[in-house]
């Protein structure tokens, strides 16, 4: 960063990079879920390849906002403390990633939603003032380029498949779509942000619902109407799922605080 | 998802340093796209490639081992065919 900057700001930016390392890190476990009970090996190790993908994006977040909470605090947080030592309430992901997996239709389509927003998100970030947020999305953007590209030919051959794969795919185009929404209507830490480091992610709207009506065009899935959609998650209010997914996720380091390989 | 109506697909990998791409095994795949697609994913976890080939099984033809005699006994003994009698000059390097 160029100046110093005030507590405020530093506070917006914790926040920010947090949003972006739970919303990898919830999706990454999430799929983790399928690791060994995938449709085939290739699907198996396909989407566990994804999973360590996003936690490894979430990695890179926790160890950039560890440093800026740090500074805040005055005293030394760590990425693994941000992980496993937070509450539901305080975790920022997009209520997309905490949905459950379902079938793989249902699986799929959170990808392909997920990965979209984050293609058109890391696009723009990559440009932003702060080197290490650049950095992150650099890294992380030839990533997600393969996981939208994987996703979106498993919705053109679902959609445009056999009776069964069409109506499971529509199904869960159906369930999952209110939840989208929340990925372009920005809370305050966004907002404050938007000059410096941060993306406009209303701009990044259309741009996605292209992408997503070209792909749904391809499977001969129509596109859902408006729809009221779902929010919260980036302000830490969450649906009954993120409780039992972090219970999960940090019991070990709860029971054994400090434990190491 | 059922296998057995997927096709097999041979894969072939090149390496960064490689110049042709080795045979490095199989896999299902329901269509071409998702053959390489999946030999990426299953065959280039560790970097072992930059180039993916992927061919369905059927296609692939292979001599047959009983005939291994005939078809390859007789270049055995032919000593003539081996360019080992020419001396090359030091500048030249790759041969």
């Amino acid at each position: 960063m160029n100046s110093q900057p005030t507590n405020k700001t530093n506070n917006f930016l914790a926040d920010y990079v947090l949003f972006l390392a739970d919303s990898s890190l919830i999706m990454g476990h999430r799929l983790s879920e399928w690791t060994g009970h995938g449709p085939s090996i290739e699907q198996d190790i396909a989407i566990t390849n994804i999973a360590l993908d996003l936690i490894g994006q979430a990695r890179n977040f926790y160890q950039y906002a560890a440093e800026v909470i740090s500074e805040n605090k005055g005293e030394k947080i760590t990425e693994d403390d941000l992980a496993y030592l937070r509450d539901a309430h305080e975790y920022k992901n997009l209520l997309i990633t905490e949905l459950p997996n379902g079938d793989w239709a249902c699986t799929i389509s959170k990808i392909f939603f997920f990965s979209a927003w984050q293609y058109f998100y890391y696009q723009r970030l990559l440009y932003c003032t702060d080197k290490q947020l650049s950095a992150i999305a650099e890294k992380s953007l030839k990533e997600v380029t393969y996981h939208l590209k994987w996703s979106g030919d498993w919705i053109t051959r679902l959609g445009d498949g056999t009776e069964e794969s069409k109506r499971r795919m529509e199904k869960a185009v159906e369930d999952i779509w209110p939840y989208t929404g929340e990925m372009f209507k920005p809370v305050d830490y966004e907002t404050e942000l938007e000059n410096s480091v941060g993306v406009n992610v209303s701009s990044i709207r259309n741009e996605w619902l292209e992408k997503i009506s070209s792909v749904f065009g391809e499977a001969t899935l129509s596109v859902p109407r408006e729809t009221w959609m779902q929010q919260g998650g980036k302000n830490g209010v969450h649906t009954e799922h993120l409780g039992y997914i972090l219970a999960e996720m940090q019991f070990l380091q709860r029971a054994y605080p400090g434990l190491e390989w | 998802m059922n296998n057995q109506q997927e096709p097999l697909w041979e894969v072939f990998i090149r390496s960064k340093q490689g110049l042709d791409h080795k045979h490095v095994g199989s896999l299902h795949a329901a269509d071409a796209k998702m053959a390489i697609e999946n030999a990426r994913d299953v065959y280039t976890r560790r970097m072992e490639g930059v180039s993916i080939w992927v061919v369905e099984s059927k296609y692939i033809h292979a001599s047959n081992p009983d005939e291994a005699g005939s078809l390859f006994d007789p270049a055995n003994d032919k000593v003539y065919r081996h360019p080992t009698f020419y001396d090359l000059p030091d500048e030249l390097k790759y041969m």
